[in-house]
This record gives C-alpha cells, structure tokens and sequence, in this order.
C-alpha cells in the first residue's frame, strides 16, 4: 500500500462507515430478498453479548418467552410456543436469521405468531407511548442477529 | 458425523421432543368440587375449531388445582361470601335487597349464570351477570350502578355465578340479535392487536397447550370467572380481556363495551358444555 492508498483508506473507510450508521435503513424501507435480508440495518457489526442481553430481556426481545435456548440453561422457564433455537445458525444464515426478527411473516406465513420486531405491520389500537416505534431498534436487531449466530 | 452418532442425535432429539410433548399436555384429571364432579372436558359445539373444550383447570399446576377442588381451600370462596352478606343486604331508595325480590339464591339462581350473556330487549345489546346486577340496582331497587370492579361488583357477581356451580354452559344465541353479536366476537377474537400484533387465538388455539415462559396456555375458558388469580385475587372477566389485550402493547377497550361484550357472548360460546366453576383458582 502507498501513502495514497493509505491516506484515501484512512479519509474514506470512517466516512464509510459514519455514512452506514447515519443511514440507518427505515421500518418500511427494508429491502426483503428471496434469500433474506442480506444488508445490514445500520453497517455496524452486531455485538454478541449486547444482542444475548436483548435477546433476553422482557421488554426488548424476550425471545425466551417462546423458545428455549439451551445457551441460557440458567434461566429458567424456557417457552416452547416457537421452536427451539440451538443450533439455528446452522439452519438459517444470518441473511435469513436478520429477515426472521424483523418480521418472521416474511419469511413463514401471515398466521405465523412471533411479532415482526422491526415492522411497523403491527396490531390494531398499539398503545400510544408505542406508536409509529419498532419493538427493536436497527442495531438492537444487528445484535440479536450476531447472538443468534453464535448458536451453532 | 457418524451413522451412529446421528442416531444418537436423532434418539436425543425424538427424546427431547417427547418432553416438550408432556409439557404441552393438559392433565388427564377430573375435577371434583365438594364431592360434585365437574364436566371439565365437553365434545365443542358445531363449528368451534377444537373438538374438544377443556376448563383452564387442566392446564395448572397441581398446586393451582389442589385448590380449587376444596371449597374450604378455594381462596375465592372469601368472596363468594361477601357476595353473598351483599345479596342480604338492603340498598338504595326501594329499600330492597336482592333477596327481597329473588329469596334463597341457591334456589332462584341456580343454573341462571350458565345461560349468561343473554339478550337483553331493553338495550339491545347482550347482557352479563355484571349489567344485569346494576339494571336491578337502577331499575328496582333505586341504587346506584356499579363502577366496574367496583363496590362488591364482583363479588355479588361470583356469589350469583357460583350458585351455578357445575351446570354446562349453554348460550341460546337464537335470542334477539344476539348471533350478530357473537359474530361481532367472533372477529375481536380473531383481530390482532398492538405492537405485538396478537389476537386472541394466536395465544389460545394457535398455541394452546404450549408454554410462553412458565405459563401454560390454555384454552382461554371463561366458565370460572370471576376467578381467583394467586397473583391478583378476584379477578372479573372484562378485567382479564383487558389485561390480555394490554399485554399485547395496543390501548384497551372500556368494560362492558360493545367490543368486549361481543368477544363475552363469543368467548363463552366457546367453553359450551363446561362447568361454571366460579370462583376456579388460577396462576
């Protein structure tokens, strides 16, 4: 590399990647192709441990409360009203897996139960304090899909 | 992988979907209040999506049901107690009780609530145990309604249902309109509300059975409220709707309304041929 390169690398990639984050791709805008949703929401890698904790929490994700999850043995009460998700890496790449929590209707049928957590094809009457809001928000979706990638 | 480890994987994972199977499962029990077998398990009605309808019972724990089977044990008997020092007492302007006019309750009710909602000509709408008490308050004794929840509501309300204990549930929808408003029900049960966008049915038939965390799905029966709930004591039916409808992150619609009164006549239709089991104890 010369000092050419090496000065448009170091002035373009950190545009680069601020220009990603800053165009964050939109509830409605995201683009769902026969293979998933292949482009990051935000450009920024999802973190593992932050999505584990999304993934867990009540108020965000709460996956737990429908599936079991071998990887958090120690919490207890495990739902089983959606399938298990050890080893769901294996089964679906990150493409599919990201195209599933933003909406698993996409991807399954329109009778499908999991809600669409960043959709904005919701219910009837949602709870004003929530209106127009996504369940997850487009990096919290970043590391839910990066955790479940983990679950090989 | 080897042939012989993938069968061993496929024997865990055959393993493993057996006991989600036995978790899934309602109990193969009967219930018994006081010595009086209940019809806790009813072959539906034409047209209803299961073949069979099954009481809430059936999905608790062996504790929950323990409880229930006991009336000296059933919390919710407390009250049915007060409900019933209520029935006795003189209220409003008419200087009337309800035992003025209906007597011995465990005469003049009995097997009244299990026909619940009706239709009611004066309003033309359905009406519940609920607005039947406070048009008898208004009408007849010269008190004042009922506040929902309110005022010994539900307790009147789970002393008039439980001297209907152990009668099926049995709705004559040939009254009135009311057809038009179990069809009204029948689409506020299948409407997905809020944020989470779930309707009735997605929890209680499309996942019946199964868990969401600790708790089992049930059926979603109505044929024991007002209920006694470990978590929040006596709790009336359109505080329950309420609730469910809450926890799907969507606004609720106000008591008695025309919504949830449908969904009422709709959802109780679905548990004909069960018991009323008020005060029945929940998690």
């Amino acid at each position: 590399m010369n000092w050419r390169t090496t000065i448009t690398a170091l002035v373009f990639v950190p545009c680069l990647v601020a220009g990603a984050a800053a165009a964050e791709v939109a509830p409605n805008d995201v683009a769902f192709g026969d293979d998933g949703v292949s482009v990051s929401l935000t450009g920024v890698q999802g973190d593992v441990e932050a999505g584990a904790a999304a993934f867990k929490d009540r108020g965000l994700g709460n996956c737990l409360a429908c599936h079991a999850n071998k990887d958090m043995s120690k919490d207890l009460f495990h739902g089983n009203v959606g399938p298990s998700l050890d080893g769901v890496a294996e089964r679906y790449d990150e493409a599919m897996l990201r195209e599933i929590v933003i909406n698993a209707k996409q991807v399954f049928t329109s009778e499908t139960v999991m809600p669409g957590f960043y959709s904005l094809d919701v219910g009837k009457d949602v709870v004003k304090a929530r209106e127009g809001q996504t369940i997850l928000s487009a990096q919290q979706v970043e590391d839910v899909v990066a955790y479940l990638g983990t679950l090989k | 992988m080897t042939k012989r480890l993938m069968t061993s994987g496929l024997a865990l994972a055959m393993l493993l979907a057996g006991m989600v199977g036995s978790r899934a499962d309602p109990v193969d029990d009967t219930l018994v209040i006081d010595g009086q077998e209940m019809i806790s398990r009813a072959k539906a009605p034409e047209g209803h999506p299961f073949d069979e309808v099954l009481s809430g019972w059936l999905f608790r724990e062996g504790e929950t049901r323990a409880l229930e089977v006991d009336s000296f044990e059933n919390p919710g008997m407390l009250a049915v107690e007060e409900g019933e020092a209520i029935w006795n007492t003189v209220e409003g302007t008419a200087g009337k009780s309800c035992a003025s006019c209906h007597d011995d309750a465990s005469v003049s009710m009995k097997g009244i609530a299990a026909n619940y909602p009706k239709w009611d000509a004066d309003s033309k709408k359905p009406i519940n145990i609920e607005l039947q008490i406070n048009k008898c308050r208004t009408e007849n004794m010269g008190a004042e309604a009922y506040e929902f929840d309110k005022g010994g509501q539900r307790e009147l309300t789970a002393f008039i249902k439980n001297q209907s204990l152990g009668v099926p549930v049995q709705l004559d929808l040939t009254q009135g309109d009311l057809q038009s408003w179990w069809e009204k029900g029948k689409d506020v049960y299948y409407t997905r509300t809020g944020q989470l966008n779930l309707s009735c049915a997605s929890c209680h038939e499309a996942s019946m059975g199964k868990y969401i965390r600790a708790d089992h799905l049930s059926q979603g029966q109505v044929n024991g409220f007002p209920t006694y709930r470990l978590n929040s004591g006596l709790t009336s039916l359109h505080n329950r709707f309420r609730g469910c409808i809450r926890d799907t992150r969507a606004e609720f619609p106000k008591a008695f309304s025309d919504e949830l009164m449908a969904l009422e006549t709709y959802v109780t239709w679905r548990g004909t041929g069960l018991s009323v089991e008020t005060p029945s104890v929940r998690q």
